[in-house]
């Protein structure tokens, strides 16, 4: 298994009480709350984690966007991916952004990770999202053509990448006399493309269809397992068997001596992630044509925005691992064999957790969790072809 | 009393539901965003004297959401061939809100066939520096509360449009106005350029307490087009034709004779 350092860079500083006041920590929570000298000190200490990922050994380190938020500092992730390119010396660098909806001119993003995949001479992933709801609201694109704007960025920048310019390229939103980009990727034909998503099947099909990495966010691992199937599943019909590889699992670990430990010490930022950073109302995550009635119904039906969870019903459902190393190993095998991946993307550092314990986590998890699952490959029944 | 009945017609391929009952000269009225799942009561006051048709517009209710829909303009030329197909002339067109914008964008088109247009808390234009409420931001119930003054109208619209076996047609509005209406927020920045092609007498009705698109957009229509006539009702919010029902129904009838006697 190939482990990623996976970093949201969260404000964590974030008046707590202000963002349950507000109501959420996206969009209408001010950025009055936003300290810029301890903002300024909160990037290095995060940048120096991911380059500290790098000499512990993990694989990659994995950046996202996200706007107008406390959650993550990130809305242009290529600053930080550019800062990172020279100092993260062997690792992968991932950015598991951009939002290709939310922007008007998606040729800037063929531009931005060509550079990047020049400038790490091609050990550079690409991530392609479409955004939150949140940021439909705070980025005013319409989430009416949230998917048009999507399936059409993509297109252009893989043209952008694989054909040679100058060419023109007439689509619905976007539209280009000349698209000639310099310069062109380092890896050929492009570098690797990863899809993050919550779960929805048209773009677990496509994902399947493309043959592109596809990475389940926040999700108890029964629902992992459950998309990564479907996954598979897509992939047959589309005449390949998926290998494992394929897909990457989003969650979070932390490792401390004893469960009772790591419990103990993770319970208050992992609360303060999904109860505050990651808190809601449900117009705001699902703006009307941002997915179809059918997904829209059944996500308002779950309520999924206003529940509140602790940090027992996370554990005890695989949104994440905490515990001791053993439970953590033990866990990460299991959950690997059940769902089929073969890549995780760890959040070290989530929240509120101070540069220490993140630290600590850090150095905890690549000495006793990264060498165990340094040849391991997912075992079990999902191995076999889909029945 | 006036009954009412509803038809589907086809027009050009697109396939919408419209209520129509009365007879007299055609009064075509526009609904705003939350559709025109039924016929309410100043339809039906309004039946007593014309020949009110109340069409769901493409993306909206019952009718086809058709390809080519993306923006007010092209709902406004649909409605400019609904017109010709159905060969109505000498209307007295009526919008309310996102209906209200409709009117207003086929009205600067072509005014050919219109007899008289009527704004009621219009969308369409943009004032700068007037606070509006998010429609896109609160829950359901709160949209509709933010809609009245009166709450006991807000009751009702909520215990009428908020039940489960309307989820998906609400869902399905709720999607058709934020194509039209999501970016600019309700409003199209090159309209207010045009108003001034409006050529048919003009009644431009307005709550006072209005929080979605508050009074001094009444002031902003009735000063970009020509020789319009502003009416302000007291203690009304943004629909006035449901909460001051019978008050917007004299108006706008005075409005109309008093233009047929002036003629």
């Amino acid at each position: 298994m190939k482990f990623f350092n996976f970093h949201l860079m969260p404000y964590r500083h974030a008046d707590l009480d202000a963002i349950d006041k507000n109501g959420s920590a996206w969009v209408t929570y001010s950025n009055r709350h936003y300290d810029p000298a301890k903002g300024a000190e909160l990037y290095h200490e995060y940048l120096d984690q991911m380059e500290y990922a790098d000499t512990l050994g993990f694989d990659g380190v994995c950046l996202n966007e996200h706007h107008q938020t406390a959650y993550g500092m990130m809305p242009i992730p290529g600053v930080l991916a550019g800062a990172l390119a020279r100092s993260v010396k062997r690792a992968k660098l991932a950015i598991l952004g951009r939002a290709l909806p939310l922007l008007n001119n998606p040729l800037m993003v063929a531009e931005e990770y060509a550079m990047l995949d020049n400038l790490t001479r091609g050990r550079f992933i690409a991530g392609f999202v479409r955004g939150i709801g949140a940021e439909y609201h705070g980025m005013g694109i319409n989430p009416v053509v949230s998917q048009e704007r999507y399936a059409e960025a993509h297109d252009l920048i893989i043209r952008a990448w694989t054909e040679p310019g100058p060419f023109a390229y007439e689509g619905k939103h976007y539209h280009f006399n000349y698209v000639n980009p310099w310069p062109r990727p380092y890896q050929t034909p492009h570098p690797p493309i990863w899809i993050p998503s919550q779960g929805s099947s048209s773009t677990i099909k496509w994902a399947a269809q493309k043959r592109y990495t596809y990475a389940q966010t926040l999700s108890p691992i029964a629902v992992v397992a459950h998309f990564f199937q479907m996954y598979r599943d897509e992939a047959e019909k589309a005449g390949y068997t998926a290998a494992p590889d394929q897909l990457a699992w989003s969650n979070t670990i932390y490792v401390a001596d004893t469960d009772e430990k790591a419990m103990r010490e993770a319970k208050p930022h992992l609360e303060a992630l999904v109860n505050r950073f990651l808190k809601m109302p449900v117009e705001m995550l699902l703006p009307p044509g941002y997915s179809n009635i059918e997904s829209m119904k059944r996500v308002r039906a779950a309520k999924v925005t206003g529940k509140i969870s602790s940090i027992e019903d996370l554990n005890n459902s695989g949104v994440v691992i905490v515990g001791s190393p053993n439970t953590v190993r033990e866990k990460l095998a299991a959950y690997q064999d059940l769902a089929g991946f073969n890549t995780s993307l760890t959040k070290t550092q989530f929240a509120t957790l101070p540069d220490e314990m993140t630290r600590a986590n850090m150095a905890a998890i690549a000495e006793e969790i990264l060498p165990h699952f340094r040849n391991r490959l997912p075992q079990g029944k999902q191995q076999v072809a889909a029945e | 009393m006036a009954e009412h009945a509803t038809t589907t017609v086809t027009v050009r391929g697109c396939n919408i539901k419209l209520m129509r009952g009365g007879s007299g000269q055609p009064l075509l009225f526009l609904h705003g965003a939350s559709g025109a799942g039924a016929w309410l009561p100043f339809m039906q006051s309004l039946a007593a004297k014309y020949d009110v048709i109340v069409p769901q517009h493409p993306g909206f209710n019952d009718s086809d959401t058709p390809d080519w829909l993306d923006t007010i303009h092209d709902l406004a030329y649909f409605y400019l061939d609904f017109i010709e197909q159905l060969d109505l002339d000498r209307i007295h067109l009526a919008g309310g809100s996102l209906g209200g914008w409709l009117a207003a964008e086929i009205a600067i088109r072509n005014t050919q066939r219109l007899a008289s247009l009527t704004l009621i808390g219009a969308a369409g234009i943009h004032v700068p520096g007037v606070k509006q409420v998010d429609l896109f931001l609160g829950s359901d119930e709160q949209r509709i509360r933010d809609f009245f003054y009166d709450q006991t109208c807000a009751d009702e619209m909520i215990a009428r449009l908020l039940q489960p076996e309307l989820e998906d047609v609400n869902m399905k509005n709720r999607i058709a106005t934020a194509k039209l209406a999501w970016q600019p927020r309700a409003y199209d920045p090159h309209l207010h350029k045009w108003l001034h092609r409006i050529d048919v007498p003009t009644l431009i009705v307005w709550g006072a307490n209005d929080r979605v698109f508050p009074v001094e957009h009444a002031h902003a229509y009735q000063q970009l087009i020509p020789g319009s006539k502003a009416i302000i009702i007291p203690e009304c919010g943004h629909i006035p034709q449901v909460e001051k029902a019978s008050m917007v129904v004299a108006e706008l009838t005075d409005f109309i004779e008093s233009m047929r006697v002036a003629a």
